[in-house]
């Protein structure tokens, strides 16, 4: 059997543990039946062209957990941010752990979706919400509404702003061969709200950078995963995504980002390791005078392969999206860069910028860019840059000639060409934690204090 | 009086395309549609050698399995390839010896394309090869170019006299499977130019092809083959035209280039078929194939002018295989009223120390659709390879789109690519500007255009580059408004 069959037919036995009755059932099952039709993707699917999604899709892949592991706090503190108050909602597995949790409900909605999506208080928000900017064709979108059921559920209300930042952690505990998870977020921002949110992916790490608990025949884990945001008028949103997994698991990642009037939303994607990671990363404007910004950073080694598309769809006039994302490809890593512009006929005064820059290391390296533009408007300044190469000659020599060593040349050199992607990084802690993760992944040791 | 931009719209609506009109030549045309037969008839008829006879009916066997493609970013009917006539040329006998031999009717027609052959002959040095509905009527300058060892005839004159080369050299860059429209034409070609210039020569003048659809319901399918031996250069020109008429008429032909080490060819093309009235009916569809092939040290230019077609769909490339070879694409394309143009380059670098520039300018006016469409690859094995590309869109009106689609695949660490693109629009301030100074609007706007696509009007001979000039005025006028 076909991992789709497979998926196909579990429904049936998911379907038993939930309640028939709910408008999201409905929601469900429509998903299933389309996805039915639909199917994986292949490689000559235009999206999926440079990314061999097929390698993790193996059959032997389940959306049911057997049992629930307990994971020591020693292991996984380096994965939470550490140094600032926070809100958190931590799941292992796919599930929810309250001992690490800390949630809320008072003055603003911090929790998980499992206990809102079939709560009737909540009836209205979710029909209002849930599901509603999702692409009703994508099979991993599908994938997950068809399947999910827990994850994080954040509210703002109006004209609040959030006194502390949201972590959402999610953590493999690899103790689970061939486990297909299926995490689904569900974060709104009411009008003039502000929060600062940050998604991370982990596993437990072992020997080699491999699960722990790898056993002969053991098959990684499959991360797919869900996020809605709703940003309302003159609200605003950080986000941050950190991805920072063993070599072996992989991760796929819809994220659809609605904003309307007066709104910015800034999203930071921060790859940093995995087997395959997809990154589909959409943003629709709906309003007017309406900033999205989009950056990222990927650096990857071994066989490890990262992949971000990135959609903004400009619908209404006086806008503006900036995206910069730089990449850098040690060893044998591949990445991939698809970024689509599109600017509707009524979007007139609109200012896009897409930029990517790759830095390729690796002597097996590679790099697959495309960064597409789609004008119908004739007022707009679009723009779009990208390059492909290696660190600048003269400026190492420079360095090299004032006594620095080669390595550390180029160490620096790779560091700056990645640091000023942090500028908008408005969170301390976080900055500092991820500029060492950089220098930690790039092998520098920096003579300042960061 | 100041010129007002209705009365410029006014014009523009009346200005019509100037090459619309039809030659009342004789013509023996297939019947409609494709087979097998028809196929071996077109071989026949020609006169043609059994191995392409058999080339011919192996790629027919090919496309009949192909599927159209539809990937590209542009709308149309497709053609019903069982409508159109795959065969018809002008009814003469078989060849003229001299220009005093061809039908006057005929030299009229080329008069009115402006290309007067007597005159081309002795101004300007060209050497022409004239391909009328898919059959070569005329080439000029043969005897001076054979002095030089160059070889410039029609394609069917050169499986006949030169088996040897076009045996070894046809579909070597454009396999005869490529894809569906180089099948198609690879089993239905009827004519096309052929050029061979020898070791170390270079030639002497430009070297131009005009072709030109005049037979109601027949699809041109003409096949260009160059061959630049080692040390060699060429410099070749494509100009083309057709009747206005209702129906879409197909266009499918098959350009390869091929240069030795140390060899280089130039081609230019200004492509002008008819891009359908103001309502966006009729036509033509220009779907191309056109790729070149660079030994070592050897470099390959592609200059082009892209106004007319009501389709067009072609992506001119250089496959640098060998070391140090250089790849170049200029391109201006121009779309308006309801034309679409989904129009690139693909830059595949395979050799070391190989270098491709692609520069290309899309103006959109009307209610067009303007495509830029490119791949730059560096194989696994092109050390040091380096690419600089810039497209840029200049969109007139809020009716039209501007789109771009680059692909960047680089697989070796040392290569250095850089990509830019920028959308824009001809700013009410510019236009303010000329008009201070006494340059009125329509003017301004020539004037605008012209220096957005200078760097590529530069690259084209300079018999062209005026004519490309006069051609970009005309497509553009009163866009703007």
């Amino acid at each position: 059997m076909s991992l789709k069959e497979k998926l196909v037919s579990s429904f049936l036995a998911f379907e038993l543990d939930t309640d028939i009755n709910s408008p999201i059932h409905d929601i469900r099952s429509k998903s299933i039946k389309e996805f039915e039709k639909v199917g994986f993707p292949d490689k000559k699917n235009e999206f999926w062209k440079y990314t061999p999604i097929k390698k993790v899709l193996n059959e032997e892949l389940t959306i049911f957990k057997k049992k629930r592991h307990l994971i020591e706090f020693d292991k996984v503190k380096d994965f939470f941010l550490g140094g600032i108050e926070s809100y958190k909602i931590v799941f292992i597995d796919g599930m929810y752990d309250p001992l690490w949790s800390s949630t809320t409900h008072k003055g603003a909605d911090i929790c998980i979706l499992s206990s809102v999506l079939e709560n009737k208080k909540y009836s209205n928000v979710i029909s209002k919400y849930y599901n509603t900017i999702v692409d009703s064709k994508e099979s991993f979108s599908l994938l997950n509404t068809s399947f999910s059921k827990e994850g994080a559920y954040v509210n703002i209300p109006k004209n609040i702003e959030l006194d502390k930042p949201i972590e959402i952690i999610h953590i493999n505990s690899g103790g689970e061969s061939s486990l297909m998870l299926q995490p689904r977020n569900l974060i709104i921002l009411e009008k003039g709200s502000k929060a600062q949110i940050v998604e991370s992916h982990y596993s437990l790490i072992g020997k080699n950078n491999i699960s722990p608990y790898t056993f002969p025949g053991y098959i990684d884990p499959l991360t797919n995963t869900l996020t809605e945001i709703h940003v309302e008028e003159n609200a605003n949103l950080d986000y941050y995504k950190i991805q920072n997994d063993l070599d072996t698991t992989s991760i796929i990642d819809n994220t659809y980002i609605n904003q309307k009037k007066n709104s910015v939303a800034s999203c930071h994607t921060f790859s940093f390791g995995g087997n395959i990671v997809r990154n589909n990363l959409n943003f629709y404007q709906n309003g007017k005078n309406i900033n999205s910004i989009l950056k990222g950073i990927t650096i990857l080694g071994s066989n490890q392969h990262t992949d971000h598309h990135t959609l903004v769809h400009h619908a209404n006039p006086n806008c503006e999206s900036y995206q910069e994302y730089k990449g850098i490809y040690n060893d044998k890593s591949t990445g991939v860069f698809n970024g689509k512009v599109i600017v509707d006929r009524v979007a007139q005064k609109i200012n896009a910028f897409q930029q990517n820059n790759n830095l390729l290391v690796g002597d097996h390296s590679s790099v697959n860019t495309k960064p597409q533009l789609e004008i119908f408007a004739d007022d707009v300044k679009c723009s779009h840059g990208c390059t492909i190469g290696q660190l600048d000659k003269s400026a190492l020599f420079y360095l090299k000639t004032r006594g620095i060593t080669e390595k550390d040349a180029k160490g620096l050199l790779t560091y700056a060409f990645a640091n000023n992607v942090l500028e908008n990084v408005k969170m301390q802690v976080l900055k500092i934690k991820i500029k060492k993760i950089i220098a930690n992944k790039i092998g520098v040791s920096l003579g300042f204090e960061l | 009086m100041a010129y007002t931009e209705e009365e410029l719209k006014k014009e523009l609506e009346q200005q019509e395309y100037q090459y619309g009109f039809t030659t009342k030549i004789e013509s023996e045309t297939f019947p409609v549609g494709l087979n097998e037969d028809i196929v071996r008839s077109i071989s026949k008829k020609k006169n043609e050698p059994k191995w392409m006879t058999d080339w011919r009916l192996d790629a027919f066997s090919a496309w009949k399995k192909m599927e159209e493609p539809e990937w590209s970013n542009v709308t149309y009917k497709k053609p019903d390839f069982q409508a159109i006539s795959y065969f018809s040329a002008p009814k003469t006998n078989t060849k003229y010896k001299s220009l005093d031999e061809v039908d006057p009717e005929l030299l009229k027609t080329f008069d009115k394309l402006g290309i007067s052959i007597e005159e081309q002959k002795k101004l300007s040095g060209v050497a022409v090869d004239i391909v009328m509905d898919s059959v070569s009527v005329a080439t000029t300058f043969r005897e001076t170019l054979a002095k030089d060892g160059i070889i410039f005839c029609s394609i069917s004159e050169a499986i006949k006299d030169y088996p040897d080369l076009v045996k070894k050299y046809i579909g070597k860059v454009i396999p005869k499977k490529d894809n569906f429209y180089a099948a198609l034409n690879s089993a239905v070609f009827s004519d096309g130019s052929f050029c061979y210039i020898p070791k170390g020569v270079k030639c002497p003048m430009e070297l131009s092809t005009y072709f030109r659809i005049n037979q109601a319901g027949t699809g041109q399918f003409e096949r260009t083959l160059v061959i630049a031996d080692e040390g060699s250069y060429v410099s070749y020109l494509e100009g083309c035209t057709a009747p206005s008429r209702d129906e879409n008429q197909l266009h499918a032909a098959v350009v390869e280039l091929i240069a030795l080490d140390n060899a280089e060819i130039k081609y230019s093309t200004v492509q002008n078929w008819y891009p359908g009235n103001k309502q966006g009916k009729g036509g033509v569809f220009n779907f191309v194939t056109k790729r070149g092939l660079c030994h070592n040290n050897s470099k390959i230019s592609w200059t082009q002018v892209e106004t007319g077609s009501a389709v067009t769909w072609k992506y001119p490339s250089c496959i640098l295989k060998g070391d140090n070879s250089i790849g170049e694409f200029y391109s201006i394309a121009v779309t308006n009223n309801y034309q679409q143009a989904d129009t690139g380059t693909k830059m595949i670098h395979l050799g070391k120390n190989t270098k491709s520039t692609i520069i290309s300018k899309g103006i959109s006016a009307g209610k067009s659709q303007n495509s830029y469409r490119g791949l730059v690859h560096i194989g696994k094995r092109a050390e040091n390879a380096r690419n600089f590309s810039q497209c840029d869109s200049l969109l007139m009106g809020n009716n039209c789109g501007a789109h771009t689609f680059p692909y960047i695949e680089a697989k070796n660490k040392s290569a250095q690519i850089e990509h830019e693109a920028t959308t824009s629009k001809i700013g009410e301030d510019q236009i303010f500007y000329c008009n201070q100074r006494g340059i009125n609007v329509e003017k301004a706007i020539a004037l605008i255009v012209n220096g957005f696509s200078k760097e590529v009007l530069n690259k084209l001979p300079m018999e062209f580059a005026v004519e490309a000039q006069k051609l970009l005025e005309i497509s553009l006028e009163g866009s703007v408004g």
